[in-house]
């Protein structure tokens, strides 16, 4: 099993790293100090096994498990024995560690991992249909180093700033270090439409719309010229 | 007062004397920095930070074999939780004892 290692604290991982490399059958490919440089790197990279701190600053093991759209297996390492009814809540989550970790504990989570089918993906996950279909109605931003969920649907107004866009959904504005562009791209078409230069809009929510501007909740927006014939196109005119 | 011990890092080293350079060093160089971290979130108040803190150190704690100090630790970590700053002394003393004891490893 290859495996990646997930805590803040070096003391920990350093810990983790000298028991993992007591074990033949574990490979460790990686170790990070912080969750959201593990999901950038579980993009590109499968691993069969990670031994994750809970307690983080920032984005903790319980963000980062929740934002997994397909979860290996994972070992919690943690100081508080509350967080253990964790373990209980997810297929995947093979076992919990309660440091400071010994050996022969380490080695009962390893034989138990070993022991754990490929098929925990399929039962701990909701099925193939309803993932896709949340892959679809939402998506996560980085905000103050903090992935945030929005749901898509709630999004009524996505604005240019500079170089920061504000998300305003009918709950909450966000300002999030990106470009209209690269948000256009995950929006879903059917949904969303780029009428201005500055402004994509949701056009389910559209109450009016006069000349050149609509009205979505309290805003008005312009919409370009040649945006405008997309636009009218898009709606369910009587 | 009990007094912190590396039987925990020698159980995990198994005898590999690199392996116990290596934990004692790393203990060495993160234990001075979160107390500095812990130090400094006293100081503005900040009191989820303070807790932060006193969870890393809590780890240190238990590395060393201070199973009561330990118990302080995590009485003081959930006092913070309320906002208050009960147990402080006592958690100051344990870490006190530690810089003293891995001035000496």
């Amino acid at each position: 099993m290859n495996c990646i290692i997930i805590d803040d604290e070096k003391m920990a991982r350093t810990i983790l790293k000298t028991l993992c490399n007591e074990v033949k059958s574990l490979q460790l490919i990686e170790e990070f100090s912080s969750a959201i440089q593990a999901m950038k790197f579980l993009n590109n990279t499968k691993v069969d096994l990670i031994f994750l701190d809970i307690h983080m600053p920032d984005f903790n093991g319980l963000d980062f498990i929740r934002s997994l759209k397909n979860p290996p297996k994972i070992i919690l390492t943690t100081s508080d024995p509350k967080f253990a009814i964790k373990a209980f809540e997810y297929d995947f989550i093979v076992d919990y560690l309660l440091k400071p970790i010994t050996s022969s504990r380490f080695e009962k989570a390893i034989a138990k991992a070993e022991k754990m089918t490929v098929s925990k993906n399929v039962t701990s996950l909701p099925s193939e249909k309803t993932t896709t279909k949340d892959i679809e109605n939402d998506f996560y931003v980085n905000i103050d180093r903090r992935l945030i969920k929005i749901d898509l649907p709630s999004i009524y107004l996505v604005e240019a700033k500079g170089d920061y866009i504000k998300i305003k959904t009918e709950e909450k504005e966000y300002t999030v270090h990106s470009t209209l562009k690269k948000i256009e791209e995950k929006l879903p078409a059917s949904l969303f439409l780029k009428v201005h230069r500055s402004y994509i809009i949701n056009i389910k929510k559209i109450i009016d719309i006069e000349d050149n501007s609509v009205l979505i909740k309290r805003d008005v927006i312009p919409v370009s010229r040649s945006k405008r014939p997309e636009l009218m196109k898009r709606l369910d005119l009587l | 007062m009990e007094k912190p011990n590396l039987t925990y890092i020698n159980q995990l080293a198994r005898g590999d004397k690199a392996i116990e350079k290596e934990l004692i060093s790393v203990i060495k160089t993160e234990f001075p920095e979160e107390q500095k971290d812990y130090y400094h979130s006293l100081a503005v108040k900040d009191f989820k930070k303070i807790e932060e803190n006193v969870h890393r150190l809590k780890h240190k704690i238990s590395i060393l074999g201070l199973e009561k100090s330990y118990k302080k630790a995590n009485e003081f970590e959930h006092n913070l939780r309320e906002n208050s700053l009960k147990g402080q002394q006592d958690f100051e003393k344990i870490l006190i004892a530690i810089t003293n004891y891995i001035e000496t490893i």
